[in-house]
C-alpha cells in the first residue's frame, strides 16, 4: 500500500529542494541577480584555454594581471548575450577596461562568425568547450559578467544581460575608487 | 478611485471563490442540495468580478493612469493601443490577473456545459476550481497587486518591454495561459473522482474534451511563442530550451500523455490510477512552470519579473494542491481496479508505450531544468544545462514515439493488427523511405544523414498512416466520427511538424556577413544584395531599415526591408527580421551592427521547411478542435444514464 505514497513523497522532496533554493536566494538579497557571488573578494579562478580567434594559441589568465578587466561569459546559443552585445561593444570602445570573453560550450564556427558579424568587443576570447572554467567561476547561465581588479580579485558580478545602466551603477564605481578592492 | 474599485472587485471575487469551493466540496460531501445549488451563481459571480478587475486594469492602461505603479512600469503615452492592451499581461502582476481571469472563464464554461453531470460530481469539480481560484486570487492580492498606487504619479510610463511589442507575443501569453489554466479542469475532474470514488468510462468521457481543449490552447500558445522567438529574437532559431519554454513544454507532454491514457480508461477501463496521476502531474507541471518563472529560482531570458517572496507563496500553493491531491491519490488508488488485461500487441500496449515515452521526455526535461538547483543545493558546484543535453535527451524518446505512432493508430483494442492493415502499413513504410531518400537527393542534393532519412520517412509514414482510416471510410461512403477524424488530423499534424523540424535542422544554411551598400552574398543559390539603409520612425521607436534584394539566377524574387529598432524609452535595440516565405523555405535577413563606413553586419539564413513546424502545430490543434466537437462528448441531460459500457464504443475512436 505504501507504494501509492511514492508520488506524494517524491513531490515533497521536490518542494523541499525548492524551499532550500529559495532560502539561499532569500538569505542573500531579494533578487537572484543581486546575490553576491561567493567569489567576490576572492581571487579570480585561473585558467589556460585555447583562444577562439586563433586556436593554436593559449589564453592564460595570468597575462591579465596588473590592470582591472571585465570577464564576460557568453555563447552564440544564448539570446540574452546578443541583447547585451552592443553594451559590451560600447564598454570596450570607451577603453576603460579590456573585456575578456569566455565562449562557453559553443560551436567554434558559429562563434567566430558571430564576432565577425556583430563586432568583437573582446581583447581576448577563451573557448571553454568542456565548461570546466565556467564551473570554476560559478556560472549559473549565460550571460554573466565579472569585474576583476588589478590584483586579480573579483570585485563585482552581474547575472543576465549587461546594459549601460548596469555598467554605470554596478561596475563603473569600482573603477573610480581606484580599481582596488 | 477606479483602481481601488479593481482591488475591491478582486476581494469580492476572492470571497465568492471561497463560497464556490466551500459549497461545492462540503455540499457534495454532506449531500446538501441547496448548498450545491449555490455553486453555479458563485461561479458566475467570480467571473463577473474578476472580469471587472481585468477591465479596470485595461482601462487604467488605456487612459494612461500613471498613478498606478503597474501602468507606470509597463506602459507609455506613446505605446500603441494594441500593445497597451497587451501590457495588461506584459508583466508579473497583470499576467497573474490574466491567470485568474482565465481560470474564472474555464470554471464558467464547465458550469455552463456540464449541466448533465451528476449534481454532486459537478459541485466537486467546480469546488476544486474554486479552491484553485482562492489560492491564486490570494496570491495576487497579497504579493502582487496590479492596482498598487505610485505616489506621486509618474509623468510618463517606462514603456512595455520592447520584446513584447509584437502581435504574436500579444497573443502568446493568453493562449498559453489558457492552456496552463485549462489543466486545472482535468485536475479538478481527477480530484472529484478521487473524492467521490467514481472513476469509470463515463468519468473519462467527461474529462476528455476538457483535457483536449487545454491541450489545444497549450499547443497554439507554444507555437506562437516559438514563432515569435523565430523572428523577433532575430536569431532564426525556433526553440531555445530556455527554462521558461521548458516550463510550457512539460505540461504539454503530460497533457498529451493524459489525452491518450484517458482514451484507454474510457474504452477499456484500464490505467485508471495512472490517468489520475497524469491529471495531477499535468496540473503540477503547470504550477511548477508558474513557480519557476515567477520565483527567480531559475535565471532565464523570460524572467521579466521574479521575486523570492512570491516564490515562497507559490511554493505553498504547490504544496497544498499537489501534495494534497497526491495524498488523496495514495489513499484512493489501491481501491481502483482495472477491468481486465490486454495483449502484448494491441492498442492498449501502444498507448502504454506512448505514455511511457512522453512521460520520460517530460521527466528528462525536468531533470535538466532542476539539475543546476540540485547541484547547488548539495554544494557540488554550479552548472548550467544547455541545448546539447536537451536535444539529445529529447531525441531518444521522440524518434521511437513517432515511429510507433504510425503503426499504433491501426492496432485494435485488445488484439493485434489486422493482416490487411499490416501489408498496407509495410507498403507505406517502404514508400516513405523511398520518398524520404528522394526528398534528400532531389531537394537537397545528397543522400542525407541516416537520422535525416529516418526522420523524413517517419514524418511521411505518420502522415500517410493517419490518412488511411479517413480515406477508407470516405470510399465506403461512411462518415468518420469526429473524435476519430480529429485524432487522424492531429497525428497528421505530428508528421507535418516532424518534416519541418527535420528539414530545418538538417539543411538550414546560416551565414554571418558584413556588407557595404551594393555588395552581395550568396547562400544556397540565392543572392542577397544589400541596397543601403534609411531611417524610419515608428510610434514609439526609431529604426534603421535596410533593404536587401534577393535574387536567384538573375531574377529578383523578393525585396526585404529589415529593421533594427531602438525604442525611445527603454533604449534597447531590437531586430525585426526580414523574411521571404515560400512553400518550401524561408529566406531570412536580420540586421546586426553598424560597422562604420556604411558597412553593416547581417545574418542571412536559408531555412528549408521551417514553416511546417508551426503549420504542424496548428494542424494538431485543429485536430483537437474537431475531436472536441464529437457528439459523444455532449453531456446528455439525463444525468443518470448508465456509463457507456467499454465494449460498445466505436472501434476507431
Amino acid at each position: 500500500m505504501w507504494r501509492y505514497f511514492a508520488p506524494a513523497a517524491g513531490f515533497l522532496a521536490l518542494v523541499a529542494l525548492f524551499a532550500f533554493a529559495l532560502m539561499r536566494i532569500g538569505s542573500g538579497k531579494l533578487d537572484i541577480r543581486e546575490i553576491k557571488s561567493p567569489l567576490i573578494g576572492r581571487p579570480a579562478p585561473a585558467f589556460v584555454l585555447p583562444s577562439l580567434t586563433d586556436p593554436s594559441r593559449q589564453v592564460d589568465s595570468r597575462a591579465f594581471a596588473g590592470k582591472p578587466y571585465l570577464f564576460n561569459v557568453w555563447g552564440t546559443w544564448c539570446a540574452e548575450c546578443r541583447a547585451e552585445h552592443s553594451a559590451l561593444l560600447a564598454i570596450a570602445r570607451s577603453g576603460g577596461v579590456p573585456v575578456i570573453g569566455l565562449d562557453w560550450k559553443d560551436e567554434h564556427e558559429e562563434a567566430v562568425a558571430y564576432l565577425a558579424t556583430l563586432g568583437n568587443p573582446y581583447a581576448e576570447v577563451a573557448a571553454d568547450n568542456v565548461g570546466r572554467t565556467a564551473i570554476d567561476w560559478g556560472v549559473y547561465g549565460a550571460p554573466e559578467t565579472f569585474l576583476v581588479s588589478a590584483e586579480g580579485i573579483v570585485l563585482e558580478k552581474h547575472i543576465g544581460a549587461l546594459s549601460m545602466a548596469v555598467w554605470q551603477q554596478k561596475f563603473a564605481p569600482h573603477l573610480k575608487s581606484g580599481g582596488g578592492s | 478611485m477606479i483602481p481601488e474599485l479593481g482591488t475591491l472587485a478582486l476581494v469580492l471575487a476572492l470571497l465568492l471563490a471561497a463560497a464556490q469551493a466551500f459549497f461545492g466540496l462540503v455540499g457534495a460531501q454532506r449531500n446538501r442540495q441547496s448548498w450545491m445549488a449555490a455553486v453555479t451563481p458563485a461561479v458566475a459571480g467570480v467571473w463577473v468580478f474578476v472580469t471587472a478587475a481585468f477591465a479596470i486594469l485595461a482601462y487604467s492602461i488605456v487612459v494612461h493612469d500613471f498613478s498606478v505603479q503597474y501602468v507606470a512600469a509597463n506602459s507609455n503615452s506613446e505605446l500603441p493601443l494594441l500593445y497597451r492592451i497587451a501590457a495588461v499581461w506584459g508583466a508579473h502582476e497583470g499576467s497573474l490577473l490574466l491567470w485568474i481571469e482565465l481560470l474564472a472563464t474555464w470554471a464558467l464554461l464547465v458550469a455552463a456545459l456540464s449541466g448533465g453531470l451528476p449534481i454532486a460530481f459537478r459541485a466537486r469539480v467546480l469546488g476544486v476550481l474554486g479552491l484553485v481560484g482562492v489560492g491564486f486570487t490570494l496570491f495576487t492580492l497579497l504579493t502582487s497587486s496590479p492596482f498598487a498606487r505610485l505616489i506621486p504619479a509618474a509623468a510618463d510610463g517606462a514603456d512595455l518591454n520592447p520584446l513584447l511589442q509584437d502581435p504574436a507575443l500579444a497573443a502568446h501569453p493568453p493562449m498559453l495561459y489558457m492552456g496552463y489554466v485549462g489543466t486545472s479542469v482535468a485536475f479538478a475532474f481527477a480530484v472529484a473522482a478521487m473524492l467521490s470514488g467514481q472513476l469509470d468510462a463515463a468519468w473519462a468521457r467527461w474529462t476528455r474534451p476538457w483535457t483536449v481543449a487545454a491541450w489545444m490552447c497549450l499547443t497554439v500558445g507554444i507555437a506562437l511563442g516559438s514563432w515569435w522567438a523565430y523572428y523577433v529574437l532575430g536569431w532564426g532559431g525556433w526553440w531555445f530550451w530556455d527554462p521558461v519554454e521548458n516550463a510550457s513544454f512539460m505540461p504539454w507532454l503530460a497533457t498529451t500523455a493524459l489525452i491518450h491514457s484517458l482514451a484507454v480508461t474510457e474504452k477499456r477501463g484500464l490505467f485508471k490510477s495512472w490517468t489520475l496521476l497524469l491529471a495531477v502531474f499535468a496540473f503540477s507541471l503547470s504550477l511548477l512552470g508558474t513557480f519557476l518563472v515567477r520565483s527567480g529560482v531559475l535565471v532565464s531570458v523570460h524572467a521579466f519579473a521574479s521575486d523570492p517572496s512570491r516564490g515562497l507563496f507559490i511554493l505553498g500553493l504547490l504544496l497544498f494542491f499537489i501534495v494534497g491531491s497526491l495524498t488523496l491519490y495514495a489513499v484512493r488508488a489501491p481501491s481502483l481496479k482495472s477491468d481486465g488485461g490486454f495483449e502484448l500487441v494491441s492498442r492498449e500496449s501502444f498507448l502504454l508505450l506512448n505514455n511511457a515515452l512522453l512521460v520520460a521526455a517530460a521527466g528528462l526535461i525536468l531533470v535538466g531544468e532542476l539539475w543546476p538547483l540540485l547541484m547547488d543545493a548539495f554544494d557540488l558546484g554550479k552548472i548550467s544545462v544547455g541545448p546539447p543535453y536537451y536535444n539529445m535527451v529529447f531525441m531518444v524518446p521522440m524518434v521511437p514515439l513517432v515511429l510507433l505512432l504510425g503503426v499504433g493508430m491501426h492496432a485494435g483494442w485488445r488484439r493485434a493488427l489486422l493482416k490487411s492493415r499490416q501489408r498496407l502499413l509495410l507498403t507505406l513504410a517502404a514508400a516513405a523511405i523511398v520518398a524520404a531518400l528522394l526528398i534528400a537527393l532531389v531537394g537537397y542534393g545528397g543522400p542525407g544523414a541516416p537520422l535525416t532519412i529516418v526522420c523524413f520517412a517517419a514524418g511521411l509514414f505518420v502522415m500517410a498512416s493517419a490518412l488511411i482510416e479517413p480515406i477508407e471510410q470516405w470510399r465506403r461512403g461512411l462518415k468518420l466520427p469526429r473524435a476519430a477524424l480529429g485524432m487522424a488530423i492531429a497525428h497528421f499534424g505530428v508528421g507535418v511538424w516532424l518534416m519541418g523540424v527535420t528539414g530545418v535542422v538538417s539543411y538550414k544554411v546560416e551565414k554571418d556577413v558584413s556588407l557595404a551598400p551594393g555588395e552581395s552574398t550568396e547562400i544556397s543559390g540565392y543572392t542577397f544584395r544589400y541596397e543601403g539603409t534609411r531611417p524610419v520612425a515608428g510610434p514609439n521607436f526609431e529604426a534603421l531599415e535596410a533593404r536587401v534584394v534577393i535574387s536567384r539566377g538573375g531574377k529578383v524574387i523578393a525585396e526585404l526591408p529589415t529593421q533594427k529598432r531602438t525604442y525611445r524609452v527603454q533604449k534597447n535595440p531590437m531586430t525585426h527580421a526580414g523574411i521571404d516565405v515560400a512553400w518550401n523555405r524561408d529566406l531570412f535577413v536580420a540586421l546586426g551592427d553598424d560597422l562604420g563606413q556604411g558597412k553593416w553586419s547581417m545574418r542571412v539564413q536559408y531555412k528549408p521547411l521551417v514553416r511546417y513546424i508551426w503549420l504542424g502545430a496548428v494542424v494538431m490543434a485543429i485536430g483537437g478542435l474537431v475531436a472536441i466537437l464529437d457528439r459523444r462528448y455532449r453531456v446528455r441531460r439525463t444525468a443518470d444514464e448508465p456509463a457507456a459500457a467499454p465494449g460498445t464504443a466505436r472501434k476507431t475512436a
